[in-house]
Formats: structure tokens, C-alpha cells, sequence
């Protein structure tokens, strides 16, 4: 059975909620639930003043409402399956390690912050700031995967270290900044400066992208491994065509000013001649 | 036990335990991966001679590959996993990284592994770069046609191998049709492997030698043309040629599966007689009984 907790009392502030998580609410009654502490501004409260608790805490947990301002729902979980039945707020599944968090809606700035295992699938929009570091952190993102469906903001996969974001929309400016290893994939349109910074790790794009002074053309060729993440999203659901499965990518290494050893392939859709 | 005229004799295959792994190759084109497949399974018909034995197990649809194109699968089998790992790491990175356009893949779950790719990644010389998706790790070693994508660790596993039939015929071109026959029925058997050329073995041997400087020698039993010196000859005065046809299969049942057609098949095709060679159950650790697989089949 599972644990429902479906919004009331919309917070008046921007409500932390950490306690919203497998990790917190594991074989807890409704009753038990609804007594975790969540903070409220500059108040703890507890999760009840805010929902209605119903069920088990024997199976997935769904939480229902417009969650805008309510942060932190799956922070450190490393098991277990959620489900957001609307928008939700800021620094979802932030440091998770496991289980998976589908979003029914957008989701606000910092999805996924430093998650380094599990899956968040947000079939909306992203805000800014997914799959990225806390300021100040030398890593962010090192392992496991942020799905998007919609449009990402800026910074997505920002100082990345390992694991996948795919966005099957746009993605605003510096996707992929500071990026030390991983995969971005983006379907849509990439904006400005995409891959500043980066050291090593892929960002892949299939539309043509303005390219930083800092990253040289290598070649145009079908990147067989691409082909194995590619197949894997159509897995999950996103809509990747024959022409991007079986296509051949431009090639092109960055940041020059950090190791060179990044790469961005971007889908050719014009033949196989290098790019004027 | 008669199969229409061709005599099955009551007597068993002594198998032996064996480790193996199964390599999933694709290629831009079906042409392609049998190339590779065909190079990285020549020289390995037997742990004798060749420290392996390998074989093409059944080519692959695209959409049955991790990367949807054209594909083969290929079985490699060895007496230890030590072996196994050795010589995976030598026929990838000699055989199928040098084929224009190929990938390859581990092809079995379980628990036991051998590095591959996190060996042959060297190769890429610092510019080797490392993927890791839904959990298995890959390597991009960058080549002269583009990159070889290849699997970190391939799956190891216990494994059968030294199945085995022999058929009698009248003479060589007799023979050869049966063995023929049977090879072409046993060839894509799921698990199975056929590791001699064509499938089939002409110079079938003994574990033993006058001379001391050799482990095994010709199988004088039989061998027809020592029927009159042979002290234990088991050739027939009507035969005139013997064939072999050895298997190695991931599990028991899938060197019985491939036993039974192929004997099927030979008797189909006018075997005289159809046996199996065996060291009188001392040596190998599995005895297949050529009358129960049969009657099994009937049933």
C-alpha cells in the first residue's frame, strides 16, 4: 500500500520539506507521518499543518498539489519510488542515491543537486541549475539520471562528474559548464555557451549550436555508442527519431581552456562536409 | 537402436567441465561482424593445440543487439576462467578491434567477470574515454574509422564442453555427407558451439602416445585404414571413412540438444553407424548416453 499526501494549506513561504522522502517515511503510519517535522520559514512545523496523510509507508509514496514552493521532496533517498501529481518546488531528490522520483508537472530551480544514483523523470519543465553543484562544491552530479521531457534553464549539469541528463526540450545558457565527465543530451535547442569550461564528458545536441571560440571541429562521423543512449531513452519514453538514431554527428573537442578533452556532438543534419 | 538403417550405438560422450563466454559483435553491416566473428574463432578448435575453442553461435537481427545493427554471437570456451579472460582480452583486441566498423558486447548476466575493455582501453593511449549507462560501463577507444566500443567486463561462466559424435559411413564422400548433414542441424543451437572446421573433425585423437613427447595421437580405433593392426578397432568392415563433430555448449542441455539433431540429421543423410568416444568414464566429468537422448526425442 502506499503513503498519499495530498497538499491543504498552501505554505505562505517556501516550505522544506526533507521529510517527504522513502528514506524519512519508510514503515511509517499515516499518523506517524503526518508528525514529521518539515520548517516553515523561520518555524518547524509539522507535515500535517500543510497534508493530508493517507496509507502506509510500505510502498510508493505519492505526493499531490501544487508543491511550487516546496523544496527538498526526495532529498537523500536511495530506494523507493515517488510520485509528484503536480509542480514542484526547488532541490528535488537533492544527494539522492537511489529509488526514483517521477514529476506529473514542472519542477523548480536545482533538480537533482549532487544525486550521484537512482532516476528523476520530470515530464514538464525544469528550472535552472539541474543535475549541478551547490555553490561552492567542487562536484556536482555523480551518477545516476535526471529526465526531462520539457525545457531545462540555464546551468543544466553544472561542474557534472558522472551520470545522464537528457532535456527534450531547450536548455538555456552554459548547458554543461565546469563539466568534468558525463552525458548531457538535449533534444531541443541548445543556448549560449554551451559546454563552457568543460574538461572532459559529452554534450550532445540535434540542432546546430554556436560554438565557443574555444572548441575546434574534429570530424563528422555515427558515434555507435551514442546509439545505445539513444535506444535507451526511446526506452523511457522520448520521442528519438530513425534520422537521430542512425545519423552522423559533428565532432567537436572543448573547452581549449581547460583539458580539451570534452566533447560536443552535434547532429548533422546538412551532409558530412565540416562546417564553414 | 536403429534410426531407419543407420545403427546408434549404446554407449556415451565423455564431456568435460569447461568455462565460457559469449561476445555479442556488431558491425556496420552483417558482412562486417561475420568477418570479425570468422577471425577471432579461427585457431581455437581445441584447448589442446589452440588454449580455446570458439565458434560462431547464430547471427543476430539488429534489433536483438545492444546498438540495433547487424550482429553475431560467438562462443569462446577454456579450461579455467583465468584462460578465459586471457584469451578474450587477445581475440577482441587482435580480431574484432581491427574489423572496420565493429562493436562488442558482453552476452551473458551473472555474477562472474573478466575484464575486457577496461584491458584493451589502453590502446586509446590517454585519449580512451569511458561511458557508463543504466549501470554498465563501456569504453570508446579512439581508431582510424571512428571509435571501438567495447563492454568494461564480459560475463564468465561453468560450461560443457568435448560433446561429441562419430558417424561411419561407407566411404569418405558418404561420410562426409552425413557429417555434413548433421553439422548443418546442429549449427545454431542456442549455447552451442561447433569448434572444428565446418563444424567436423577428420583427425579425432586418443590421450595418449608412444611417444613421450606427445599428449595425444591419432585415434587408430578408428581409423579404417588400421583395421587389420589396430588391436582395438571399432570400424567395421563395411565402413571406410569416420567423421567427428565435437560441441561445447554453455549448459548439458544445449550439447544433448545439439547431439540429438545432429545425429538425426546423420542418419537421415546414410550414416552406417553413429557412436561416441569416451575414456570409459574416467576423465571427463559429464557422460551423455546416446540411447536416452535419442529416446528422449521419440517420446
Amino acid at each position: 500500500m502506499s503513503l498519499t499526501f495530498t497538499l491543504h494549506t498552501a505554505p505562505v513561504v517556501p516550505l522544506e520539506a526533507e521529510a517527504l522522502s522513502p528514506a524519512r517515511l519508510g514503515g511509517l503510519s499515516a499518523a506517524e507521518a503526518a508528525k514529521l517535522v518539515v520548517v516553515h520559514g523561520n518555524r518547524s512545523a509539522p507535515l500535517g499543518e500543510f497534508f493530508r496523510v493517507e496509507g502506509s509507508g510500505d510502498g510508493e509514496i505519492h505526493v499531490t498539489g501544487d508543491l511550487s514552493h516546496v523544496k527538498l521532496i526526495g532529498a537523500g533517498m536511495s530506494e523507493g519510488r515517488m510520485v509528484i501529481h503536480g509542480p514542484v518546488g526547488m532541490h528535488l531528490g537533492a544527494g539522492m542515491t537511489g529509488g526514483e522520483i517521477l514529476v506529473e508537472g514542472d519542477a523548480g530551480d536545482w533538480v537533482g543537486p549532487e544525486m550521484s544514483g537512482g532516476r528523476i523523470v520530470v515530464k514538464g519543465n525544469a528550472g535552472h541549475l539541474a543535475g549541478s553543484a551547490i555553490r561552492g562544491s567542487p562536484v556536482g552530479m555523480q551518477g545516476g539520471e535526471i529526465v526531462v521531457f520539457g525545457h531545462a534553464g540555464n546551468e543544466v549539469g553544472h561542474l557534472m562528474r558522472r551520470g545522464l541528463i537528457v532535456v527534450g526540450g531547450d536548455t538555456g545558457d552554459f548547458t554543461g559548464v565546469n563539466l568534468l565527465a558525463g552525458t548531457i543530451i538535449v533534444l531541443g535547442q541548445l543556448g549560449h555557451r554551451t559546454g563552457a569550461g568543460m574538461k572532459r564528458g559529452s554534450i550532445i545536441g540535434m540542432h546546430p549550436a554556436e560554438m565557443l571560440p574555444t572548441f575546434s571541429y574534429a570530424c563528422t562521423y555515427r558515434p555507435v555508442f551514442l546509439r545505445l543512449y539513444l535506444m535507451h531513452l526511446r526506452r523511457l519514453g522520448l520521442p528519438i527519431t530513425d534520422a537521430q538514431l542512425n545519423g552522423s554527428y559533428q565532432r567537436w573537442s572543448g573547452d581549449a581552456i581547460e583539458l580539451n578533452r570534452g566533447e560536443l556532438l552535434l547532429l548533422d543534419s546538412g551532409g558530412t562536409s565540416a562546417p564553414v | 537402436m536403429l534410426i531407419q538403417a543407420t545403427e546408434i550405438v549404446d554407449t556415451f560422450a565423455e564431456a568435460f567441465a569447461m568455462w565460457a563466454a559469449r561476445l555479442v559483435i556488431t558491425a556496420e553491416t552483417p558482412e562486417w561482424a561475420l568477418a570479425a566473428a570468422q577471425s577471432m574463432t579461427g585457431f581455437a578448435t581445441s584447448v589442446i593445440g589452440c588454449k580455446c575453442e570458439a565458434g560462431i553461435e547464430m547471427p543476430l537481427a539488429p534489433e536483438q543487439t545492444p546498438d540495433g545493427r547487424p550482429g553475431i554471437s560467438v562462443l569462446l570456451f577454456a579450461m579455467n576462467a583465468e584462460g578465459v579472460g586471457k584469451r578474450l582480452v587477445e581475440r577482441v583486441g587482435q580480431c574484432i578491434m581491427t574489423c572496420p566498423s565493429t562493436a562488442c558486447y558482453n552476452g551473458l548476466t551473472g555474477e562472474q567477470r573478466v575484464p575486457v575493455g577496461s584491458q584493451l582501453r589502453y590502446f586509446g593511449d590517454r585519449y580512451q574515454i569511458s561511458k557508463l549507462l543504466d549501470g554498465r560501463r563501456l569504453w570508446r577507444v579512439p581508431v582510424m574509422d571512428g571509435e571501438f566500443l567495447v563492454d568494461d567486463q564480459f560475463g564468465i561462466q561453468p560450461a560443457v564442453g568435448g560433446g561429441n559424435i562419430l558417424i561411419l559411413g561407407s566411404d569418405q564422400v558418404a561420410t562426409l555427407k552425413a557429417a555434413e548433414a548433421a553439422a548443418a542441424a546442429m549449427r545454431g543451437t542456442p549455447g552451442a558451439i561447433l569448434p572444428f572446421p565446418g563444424g567436423v573433425v577428420r583427425s579425432g585423437s586418443k590421450p595418449k602416445s608412444r611417444y613421450k613427447f606427445l599428449h595425444a595421437s591419432t585415434n587408430d580405433s578408428y581409423c579404417p585404414t588400421l583395421r587389420g593392426m589396430s588391436p582395438e578397432t571399432e570400424v567395421p568392415e563395411a565402413a571406410g571413412s569416420v567423421l567427428e563433430i565435437v560441441i561445447d555448449g554453455l549448459d548439458l542441455a544445449a550439447v544433448e540438444t545439439a547431439m540429438r539433431r545432429g545425429m538425426q540429421a546423420a542418419a537421415l543423410a546414410g550414416a552406417l553407424r553413429i557412436t561416441a568416444g569416451n575414456y570409459g568414464g574416467g576423465l571427463g566429468q559429464f557422460q551423455i548416453h546416446l540411447h536416452p537422448l535419442l529416446a528422449g526425442a521419440a517420446a
